[in-house]
């Protein structure tokens, strides 16, 4: 059977049980109707059984993601060598036959174009950083640097489709569809998957994030990652209407749950129940994103941690606020989904950009997580569809025009916190930041890991749809040991 | 009692077994084998261990194989059932690192089945449904057609009896929901509850099979089906005119049009001989896919993947087989080769598509495409085609005089003696722009923009024609640094798109024979100026700090005259702001020499030989070069007016929709891709149908029309039970087989096997009569049952897949909100159009807009359109509609609904404007009804339910109204900001305090469980 609908009979059932203990209808409403958080169920899911199927390490994940491609050759990946190697002509036997973008891959020349500022040491673990991050140097030491990530991508929104989904072709379930299915929700008041999105402040970049980057494919859509936005409605819909007050929306809730209670005595069915605790969720939630999203209650000192841009609804700094919160209200998966790594004919100017906007907030939620007891069991993943070009994209001589192009032969991921091993880099590229020497890591590998920290097993966690049993992974992936705590 | 429960639900369904009962493969072993063991020792060979398949006799049973795996009648000697009772690691089957575990009550049933012969089945699907005996059963009083006599025999092992009849009311509501999407109304109401013949219910039932609404209801699985959209998807998503596809499903369920006819017309309509403008349009359903237009995409890759959509959509929606799976190797389950994927994909592989849509414009849709428009419209265009033919005979004898062959002889003397063109520059008498935007001549004669920074704007020029004549215009495009990013176009990334250009002399206006740029930006090429599409154009990016020129050569010389030229330059395309910011205009009065590059290097050298030197052969291909070329214009006028036919006939055409339908014009090979990818294509297949089904009648064409004639012959096994199964699932919320989707071995078995063959035996040998199929069910005494569960039936059957009651569940959010506008009396009722725009978040779309390519604000509809069904509500793919939740993506092919309940949409129903002013309008409904406030609590509840409150209810509600009137009375603001949502007006007769306060109270009954309820 289904293991889903299993779940939801052995669900029907409890509830049968526990109410024909005392007759159909008298279930405790009123323990659903107080003010009382704790009593009420956790949000419309539960574990699926024999789950998890191993001592899970991490309880939350919040993916940062690097929407556009980051450059690892001028971030991550100290190359010392290619400084001399200025302008000169990538070596065919090193470019090989690596598939590239339409964009470049009739490109007559591949001109090596070193990184655009020096890198220095960071930590005791000495992890060499571009001079563009600086906060994230001052967390190296919590860090897990992947630096051999490949990917089969060559595209935006294949790429991003395939790490979130684990296919290229939109329709799987993502990464925290999967999750909360298996794993159940921890919040009783929140969405176990939320999603905000954020963008370079000029938009020169112009990547899309499509729902299906959180959407639940064939699962059931409660798994669906919410969106959380930057305007006023931050979920849609979630206001009252002007005119009804939270008290006046309280006592429709209860007069509403009263007729409904009355309907179940007469029809026995327990999806009124169900019905019930959803309007009682919904008002829950009417009072816990607000309050959420509201920081002015925040010390001014985290708030100056997280950087200036903190101050602005819609950001990346603001948005990696709102997932320290999230994570330490349960939620379990946050996804910030941020465009503006694309730099194909701005890298001179925008690289710098990027860096300014991103380095400071990522580097500071860790800080946060890490000051607040929370890092140890929640897994913080600054990670990308792919990286970037070590020889330029255009005109060499035209420094304000130029950039780099899509990559995914060998790129740079971290991780942090929730059972990835801190002070640590795992894996390697060539002088060239080009093709994987040592320890590849591909996507489905770090799907895997991932899942393994969570305390799933990747081949195990399937859902049957049209006549085969789907995974996350696939037919691959394994887990990466090497990473882990 | 509560024991034995517990124990019967503990059992699977489909393994559900009784000890008297025969073991059965089809029902009890294959599914445990096919979960379990096919995967490794199943069909597909390439995937198969040990060269042992399990999912055949012989293979099982095979006796060259030591030891042997399944010996008949012996289980204990059967190595499989050794192996599976095994504890050694290297033993045991499955093996340690495999997902499943075999259950130890597995292994036994096993064991009997091998004791018993081990009897191998075919499976059941794959047999063309007969029709069965109508079984006798107990409730003969109770049973109103052989629907229910086979749902009481399956009553019979647990001794259930049916559910009392549902009340009248109850009954017409779930039958209104179920047949039209709306409830009834009040005196419909009125009437089926008086009324006292015998066929009361059966007069309400055919009433709603007439109803207009039938189609639109019926139709919205459909369009699940079809993954209807009415935009391509990913960026830019493009919109699309498919509501054309859309209004012909409803008048095709409407008119009843029957299954069969109504599956070729959409897999094959324009196949079929002298196809009708419907029959092409009808085949608007396989071209509801996505389309893929994002910079770098690769048409061929994109082309493929819409074809493996197809297989799999009419795999799917057809066959219920998961063909899909079969794309990068053969089925791992079910009897399903990679070639049969690919014979299937060689029928869709015929079509003249690109794989990709057009740019540049809000609507991209991809070749092939008719417009489609009213009768009259399509006889003009059909007038205009017409005399297009005469226009080109007289083109074509022009082109044979003899002044045409002296052009000839001419042309090739100017060849000859070749000579440069000298441009001039001229300056402007006169200039003007539109929308604030001032035009300045610089020193160096050339024209700079500045002012307003207009969305769009038109330049008119008039410049002195020169004494010796015209014969050509060019524009200088020069940088500037007052021009974003150093440009010569005024756009923020300095780029221009010149959309047209009217050239006139007078009222006389100048053709153009040919225009060339020295850089064009991928499609914006110079042509596209003068295609009367004010979308396309001419531009530069991302070219732009270069200087540019483009030139154009007039289709006949025009001499001097004191009249200057005007020259009208158009910026209008949706790319805002993108106009010329300084520019220079040249003329030229040099003969054009031949532009070289329209000829190939042989006509070349046939163009540069003495004339006089040529045989007749080489003479008439001159004549045909040349009348391409037409050196002196002769040609010109007849072309003018060729091109003003061809400029009415295509602004008609542009006009209508044009909606995307299929066509076998591009003959092409199929290969069997490796590993499904198209770049490994392997071995060459032939249009086909699976193998393990009937084959196609010798006398079918292997084309499309040959499948669709297939799908629908009687030896098929599938079609009929799939749609069937379907339209139990409509009444019941899951069909007997619950995988709607799969009927392979890894699909659910049937809970009712001869009833669902009855009904598909039923539906082909009636004409494949959807309506009678439909009224057939709701007619049946299981569908008129009370959906009420008594605790022991929950616990006994909490699905209700033995149908002991009627089903009960939330209906679809797009009927919920035509619900709320029904009872408001807000509904628009029309059929049919062009898609809606009703109340979203106004920056739902923002999301979509990030580059200034074009607008994505949401361009809310208003006065009735707002109202209208949400079938008609424009669906975005990238973005659904907001208060449209649980709905299928509409990406792939889905032929189950999805029922679940979340937070977010209570969240929805309480807040979302659609309901909020809903409950507004209703409140005013009810007080016009009565003035005495007593009665509003029973009359708002009997509006939404359909149902007068019982006492209980009644309490509650008059409680909550009180409750809020004094709310409101005490805070007067509030009621007037609750009166203010939405954009329908207020009679402001009614006091505030009371119309707020009635309002909250009917939002509320719009959020009961039973009004989002069919029940």
């Amino acid at each position: 059977m289904n293991p889903y609908l299993h779940q939801q009979q052995l669900i029907t059932r409890r509830q049968f049980f526990s109410k024909s203990a005392t007759g159909v209808g008298t279930l405790a409403l009123s323990s659903l109707l107080q003010n009382d958080l704790s009593a009420a169920p956790a949000l419309s899911m539960n574990p699926l059984d024999g789950l998890p199927h191993l001592p899970a390490k991490a309880k939350n994940v919040i993916l940062l993601w690097q929407g556009g491609g980051p450059s690892q050759v001028d971030l991550f990946q100290h190359k010392p060598g290619l400084e001399k190697l200025r302008l000169t002509e990538l070596p065919a036997s090193v470019r090989g036959n690596t598939r590239l973008s339409t964009m470049t891959a009739s490109q007559s020349k591949y001109p090596i174009l070193p990184a655009l500022k020096p890198f220095r040491q960071y930590g005791k673990s000495g992890r060499w950083l571009s001079e563009l991050l600086p906060h994230t140097g001052s967390i190296a030491d919590d860090l897990c640097f992947i630096d051999s990530m490949h990917t089969e991508a060559v595209n935006h929104a294949p790429g991003v489709t395939f790490f979130l989904t684990g296919s290229q072709i939109p329709g799987r379930p993502s990464l925290g569809a999967w999750g909360t299915y298996g794993l159940g929700a921890m919040s009783q008041d929140l969405p176990s998957f939320v999603v905000m999105t954020s963008s370079d402040a000029g938009k020169t970049c112009g990547q899309l994030f499509f729902d299906y980057y959180w959407g639940s494919g064939f699962l059931p859509s409660k798994y669906q990652g919410v969106r959380f936005r930057s305007e006023a409605d931050p979920v849609l819909y979630l206001n009252n209407p002007a005119g009804i007050s939270r008290n006046l929306r309280r006592s429709a809730l209860d007069d509403i749950a009263a007729m409904n209670q009355h309907h179940l005595s007469q029809y026995g069915d327990p999806e009124i129940d169900t019905r019930i605790s959803q309007y009682e969720m919904a008002y829950r939630m009417q009072m816990s994103v607000p309050e959420l999203t509201d920081i002015s209650n925040e010390k001014t000192e985290l708030l100056e941690m997280y950087g200036p841009d903190v101050q602005r609804n819609g950001s990346f700094a603001r948005n990696c606020l709102l997932a320290r919160k999230l994570v330490e209200r349960g939620v379990r998966f946050v996804q910030l989904m941020h465009a503006g790594w694309d730099q194909h004919n701005n890298l001179s100017f925008q690289l710098e950009n990027q860096c300014r906007d991103t380095d400071q907030p990522a580097a500071a939620l860790v800080k946060d997580l890490k000051q607040r007891g929370l890092l140890d069991d929640t897994i913080v993943l600054w990670v990308s569809e792919f990286g970037r070009t070590v020889f330029v994209q255009g005109n060499i001589e035209n420094e304000r025009g130029h950039g780099r192009d899509h990559f995914g032969v060998g790129y740079t991921i971290w991780g942090a916190g929730g059972g990835f091993k801190p002070g640590h880099s795992h894996g390697e590229t060539d002088d060239f930041a080009y093709q994987v020497t040592k320890d590849p890591v591909h996507v489905h590998d770090m799907q895997a890991t991932l899942m393994h920290l969570l305390g799933i097993n990747h081949e195990k966690l399937t859902f049957r749809f049209q006549g085969r049993d789907f995974r996350l992974t696939d037919v691959h992936g394994k887990v990466v040991q090497q990473v882990i705590a | 009692m509560l024991r034995c429960f517990i124990l019967l639900i503990c059992i699977n369904w489909s393994g559900l077994l009784w000890a008297e009962e025969k073991i059965s493969y089809n029902q009890h072993i294959r599914p445990i084998l096919s979960e379990k063991c096919f995967a490794c020792h199943g069909f597909d060979a390439k995937q198969r261990e040990a060269d042992l398949r399990l999912d055949t006799f012989e293979g099982a049973t095979e006796a060259s194989r030591s030891p042997r795996t399944i010996i008949p009648g012996d289980a204990a000697s059967s190595e499989m059932i050794k192996r599976m009772r095994s504890d050694d690691p290297d033993e045991i089957m499955p093996p340690p690192d495999a997902v499943h575990r075999m259950e130890k009550s597995e292994i036994d049933l096993i064991a009997r089945w091998i004791d018993s012969g081990a009897v191998y089945e075919k499976h059941w699907s794959f047999d063309k449904p007969e029709r069965p005996q109508i079984p006798k059963g107990d409730f003969d009083a109770w049973v109103k057609n052989p629907i229910d006599s086979f749902i009481a025999e399956a009553w019979k092992k647990d001794r259930l009896q049916p559910s009392p009849e549902a009340d009248r009311a109850t009954l017409l509501r779930r039958l209104s929901f179920d047949l039209t999407g709306l409830p009834p109304s009040d005196t419909e109401v009125k009437e089926f509850l008086q009324d006292t013949a015998p066929d009361a219910y059966e007069k309400v039932v055919d009433r709603l099979l007439q109803s207009p609404h039938y189609g639109e209801r019926m139709a919205l699985s459909w369009l699940d089906a079809a993954r209807y959209a009415d935009s391509n998807g990913f960026q830019q998503d493009g919109d699309t005119h498919q509501y054309v596809w859309r209004d012909w499903l409803i008048r095709s369920l409407n008119e009843n049009m029957p299954f069969d006819q109504f599956t070729i017309e959409q897999l094959a309509g324009d196949l079929i001989p002298q196809a009708s403008l419907s029959q092409k349009v009808a085949t608007g359903f396989q071209r509801c896919h996505l389309l893929n237009g994002e910079g770098g995409a690769i048409a061929e890759e994109q082309r493929n993947i819409i074809l493996f959509d197809r297989v799999d959509v009419t795999a799917t929606n057809w066959l219920g087989l998961t063909l899909a799976c079969a794309q990068c190797h053969d089925h791992k389950y079910d009897p399903l080769t990679q070639k049969d994927f690919y014979s299937m994909m060689a029928f869709f592989n015929q079509v003249p598509e690109s794989g990709v849509p057009p740019g540049g414009s809000q609507y991209r849709i991809a070749e092939p495409a008719i417009p489609v428009g009213t009768d009259e419209q399509m006889k003009q265009l059909a007038q205009w085609d017409a005399e297009m033919k005469i226009i080109e005979g007289e083109e074509q004898s022009l082109g044979k005089t003899p002044e045409f062959e002296k052009s000839i002889t001419e042309a090739m003397l100017s060849m000859r003696a070749r000579k440069e063109i000298v441009w001039l520059p001229q300056s402007p008498v006169k200039m003007e722009a539109s929308n604030g935007v001032t035009l300045t001549l610089e020193g160096d004669q050339s024209i700079f923009a500045s002012g307003a920074q207009a969305a769009k704007a038109d330049y008119v020029l008039e410049i002195p024609i020169p004494e010796r004549g015209l014969t050509g215009i060019r524009f200088e495009l020069i940088p500037d640094p007052r021009l974003p990013m150093g440009g010569s176009g005024r756009a923020d990334s300095g780029n221009a798109v010149l959309s047209e250009l009217n050239i006139h002399h007078g009222d006389q206006e100048l053709l153009v024979k040919h225009s060339r740029a020295d850089y064009s930006q991928g499609s914006f090429s110079p042509e596209a100026i003068f295609d009367k599409n004010p979308q396309s154009g001419w531009a530069f990016h991302p070219d732009v700090k270069t200087p540019h020129w483009l030139e154009m050569q007039l289709a006949a010389p025009v001499k001097h005259s004191a009249t200057p030229l005007k020259l009208t330059l158009q910026f209008q395309s949706s790319h805002l702001v993108h106009m010329f910011g300084r520019f220079r205009v040249m003329l030229t009065d040099t003969l054009f020499p031949l532009e070289e590059k329209q000829f190939t290097p042989e006509q070349m050298v046939l163009l540069k030989k003495d004339p006089a030197q040529l045989s007749d052969a080489e003479r008439n291909q001159l004549r045909t070069m040349m009348r391409a070329a037409d050196p002196q214009g002769l040609l010109a006028p007849v072309r003018a007016r060729k091109m003003d036919l061809k400029n009415r006939r295509d602004a008609l055409a542009n006009s209508l929709p044009k909606v995307m339908i299929m066509s076998d014009a591009k003959p092409r090979k199929t290969m069997i891709y490796d590993r499904g990818s198209y770049e490994m294509p392997t071995t060459e297949v032939t249009s086909d149908t699976p193998a393990i089904l009937p084959p196609m009648a010798a006398d079918l064409p292997k084309n499309r029309l040959g499948l669709a004639k297939w799908l629908i012959a009687p030896e098929n096994p599938l079609t009929a039970r799939v749609q069937v199964n379907r339209y139990w699932q409509h009444y019941f919320a899951h069909g007997f087989v619950k995988s709607a989707e799969n009927f392979g071995l890894l699909g659910d078995a049937p809970t009712h096997p001869e009833l669902l063959d009855w009904l598909a035996v039923e539906f082909r040998e009636n004409g494949w009569d959807m309506k009678k199929i439909h009224r057939l069910i709701v007619t049946s005494a299981t569908y008129r049952q009370s959906s009420k569960v008594s605790p022991a039936l929950l616990s006994l059957d909490p699905e209700n897949r033995l149908y002991a009651r009627a089903s009960r569940f939330r209906n679809s959010s797009l009927i919920l909100r035509d619900t709320a506008l029904r009872v408001s009396g807000l509904l628009a009722p029309d059929l049919f159009g062009k898609p809606v725009y009703p109340y979203q978040p106004p920056t739902i779309w923002d999301s979509l807009g990030i580059t200034k390519e074009r607008d994505f604000s949401y361009p809310q509809s208003q006065g009735a359109d707002l109202y209208r069904r949400s079938i008609y509500t424009f669906w975005r793919r990238t973005v659904a509609p907001g208060n449209m939740f649980d709905t299928s993506a509409r990406r792939t092919c889905v032929v189950k609904h999805s029922l679940t309940s979340t937070p977010l949409h209570a969240l929805t129903t309480l807040n979302d404007t659609t309901w909020v002013e809903a409950s507004r309008v209703l409140a005013e409904k009810i007080m016009r009804q009565s003035t005495d406030r007593a009665q509003w609590p029973a009359l708002a509840f009997q509006a939404v339910c359909q149902r007068a409150p019982d006492p209980t209810e009644l309490g509650i509600l008059e409680k909550s109204l009180a409750h809020s009137l004094a709310e409101f009375q005490r805070d007067a603001a509030a009621a007037t900001q609750l009166l203010s949502h939405g954009a329908a007006p207020r009679d402001v007769t009614f006091p505030v305090t009371d119309h707020a306060a009635l309002t909250h109270l009917c939002l509320s009954i719009f959020n009961l469980d039973e009004a989002l309820t069919r029940q």
